[in-house]
């Protein structure tokens, strides 16, 4: 077996392992860089919530722009869970997580046998739709007020209950989290199931006349995709102990598609986490010297749309060696064509 | 000889726009049977009847005796019906050998089972190995699909289509693009399976249906218009009359 074929078998990566060894050095220095820990906790989850966006986009091709709703769901899930059924911590984020299965399973039984232009347009319509639900129904989510006073539940493992109060307690939990979603996730798109999301992304039609329920996969993926991204919400609630409407709207959606493309997505595992640590630091390090910050980082991502679609990850991957037949320039060309084209 | 798989009396309406009049078929087991007729006569239209892409306005398909009519793709193709398409459909990210992984039935069960490493089976590698080396392929499992040249993509198609373990196989123009080298290697391979499963190609190339078929059949207006075995067909005043007489 080559490396790759290796690492794909493995519970945990060399890379993922020392990826994760990393982090958890993280408090120790990120003060010391001029960073501030609540900044690693931002990234780890929006890291989570990409990599669960680029189970849609980069491995089934299928385009979800309306995403950030499902975020935004896990964040009222959480809050609304914790204020009117149970504060424990478990149970809200098992309510973020469902909610955003449920609502994703609802939205996919409505789009799955769709795809390209007519998917993203009706992903963004259904997205649209919870937001304005979200502003409107005041009584419930608070509106535009936002929803307030959610609390960072401490986490009792029965034996110990550890107080999350703390940022850096709180980055330690949501690493745990993240490291346990990034193994499952690894797992995932190795198995069948990943295999067959990818033969969807590039023939759906030989697909399904080898025998796949396309329709299925489709549903299913997508149903995962926003359960996760939900857990992802739920955990942002809790960091910053209240949920708005604003990570719903069509705005923050095209962030999460931002950070993966420009991460390099389309082509590499690696590419959501890559993104979302980009983004999020260029928002802090541009963001100090300019208030302009996003329209450099807007046009960072027009350039690798032009330009490398492969993503940072893609770049990287060139540099160490040329996949035959085809560089990761072009297949990133490729998938991103294949997204929007809607072919069968 | 009882039939493996029969279609009857179909149509197939688009809107007001009759395409298949009226078609009934048989083929049986082990038969490899030819499907020629003019360009737009509805030949492709008749094996998206077939394997499930469109469900006819009006008869009936059956394999072994059972109904399959308006069944979908997939699950027509789990019952042991496997097709290629006229125009190249690869997976073509994938090397030659994930083209085939993808195929097996065996990964098709464990579809969900997300905890199983794909990589680690050696089941589904050994298995991909042999399909490779059946149609002419081995050594060049590792090949990107769309790396792979005209003709080693053309029997790579066939792989795939043989990877999900048919009974019968539906063949759209294999040929189609190929150079007389490349016809001439598909028709040993097709040859090659002929016996082990029931076969149906759709062709121009009428040298090569001739030398291969037990029995073909002319379709044309969305009818039958003749069928039986080459040298019946040789006969036929229609296919006398048509550029087929310049074979003889
Ligand atoms: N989905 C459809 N809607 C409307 N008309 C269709 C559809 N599919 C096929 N047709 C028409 O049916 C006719 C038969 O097409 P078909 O592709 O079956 O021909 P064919 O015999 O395979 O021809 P060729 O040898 O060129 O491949 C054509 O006139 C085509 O335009
Ligand atoms: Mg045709």
């Amino acid at each position: 077996m080559d490396k790759d074929s290796r690492d794909s078998s493995r519970l945990v990566t060399p890379a993922m392992l020392g990826f994760i060894v990393l982090l958890c050095t993280l408090p120790l220095w990120i003060g010391k860089v001029g960073l501030y820990p609540y900044l690693g906790i931002e990234i780890l989850i929006w890291a989570l919530y990409a990599l669960s966006f680029n189970l849609l986009l980069g491995y089934s091709g299928l385009p979800s722009f309306g995403h950030g709703a499902y975020f935004g769901i896990g964040a009222y899930a959480f809050g609304l869970f914790q204020h009117n059924i149970v504060p424990s911590l478990w149970l809200c984020l098992m309510a973020a997580l469902g909610a955003g299965l449920v609502a994703g399973a609802m939205v996919a039984a409505f789009i799955s046998h769709r795809r390209g232009i007519y998917y993203a347009f009706m992903t963004i319509a259904f997205g649209q739709v919870f937001w304005v639900v979200a502003i409107k129904a005041h009584s419930i989510t608070g509106g535009e007020d936002g929803l307030l006073r959610i609390a960072r539940l401490p986490a009792d493992f029965g034996f110990a209950n550890i107080d999350l109060a703390d940022n850096t307690a709180l980055f330690y939990f949501v690493l745990a989290i993240f490291a346990l979603a990034l193994i499952g996730l690894w797992r995932l798109v190795n198995s069948p199931y990943g295999r067959i999301l990818q033969a969807i992304r590039q023939n759906e039609t030989r697909a399904a006349f080898i025998g796949h329920n396309v329709w299925l996969y489709k549903f299913t993926v997508f149903s995962l995709s926003a359960g996760l991204s939900a857990l992802a919400g739920g955990l942002f609630a809790m960091a910053q102990t209240s949920a708005f409407p604003d990570v719903m709207s069509l705005h923050y959606s095209g962030y999460v598609v931002m950070m993966t493309l420009i991460g390099g997505g389309l082509v590499s595992f690696w590419g959501p986490v890559i993104g979302a640590a980009l983004f999020l630091l260029a928002r802090d390090i541009i963001g100090a010297v300019t208030t302009g910050w996003m329209l450099w980082f807007g046009l960072l991502f027009m350039a690798v749309v032009l330009f490398k679609p492969e993503g940072v990850a893609g770049w990287w991957q060139g540099l160490r060696q040329r996949t035959a037949g085809m560089s990761g320039n072009a297949t990133g060309f490729a998938r991103l064509r294949a997204l929007l084209g809607g072919r069968a | 000889m009882s039939a493996l798989f029969e279609a009857d009396r179909l149509q197939m309406r688009f809107g007001n726009r009759i395409v298949l009049e009226d078609i009934t078929l048989r083929f049986g087991p082990g038969e490899l049977c030819g499907i020629m007729g003019p360009n737009g006569a509805g030949k492709t239209t008749c094996f998206n009847v077939l394997t499930g892409r469109y469900r006819p306005s009006r008869g009936q398909v059956r394999l072994d005796g059972e109904d399959i009519t308006g069944l979908r793709p997939h699950e027509i193709a789990r019952k042991g019906v496997s097709r290629s398409f006229q125009i190249m459909n690869l997976f073509n990210d994938f090397t030659a050998r994930d083209n085939i992984v993808t195929a097996l039935p065996g990964l098709r069960r464990r579809g969900f089972d997300v905890s199983h490493a794909v990589a680690a089976n050696s089941a589904f590698a050994d298995q991909a190995e042999v399909l490779l080396e059946r149609v002419g392929l081995a050594g060049k499992g590792g090949v990107l699909a769309r790396s792979l040249s005209y003709g080693d993509r053309r029997a790579l198609e066939i792989g795939v289509a043989l990877a999900a373990a048919p009974r019968i196989l539906f063949l759209d123009e294999p040929t189609s693009g190929l150079g007389s080298d490349g016809t001439a290697r598909l028709a040993a391979l097709i040859g090659s399976l002929k016996g082990q499963l029931t076969i149906v190609i759709i062709e121009h190339d009428m040298r090569f249906l001739f030398s291969l078929a037990d029995r073909i059949s002319v379709i044309h207006w969305g009818q039958v218009l003749a069928q039986g075995t080459p040298q019946m067909l040789r006969d036929n005043e229609w296919v006398r009359n048509s550029n087929l007489g310049k074979l003889q």
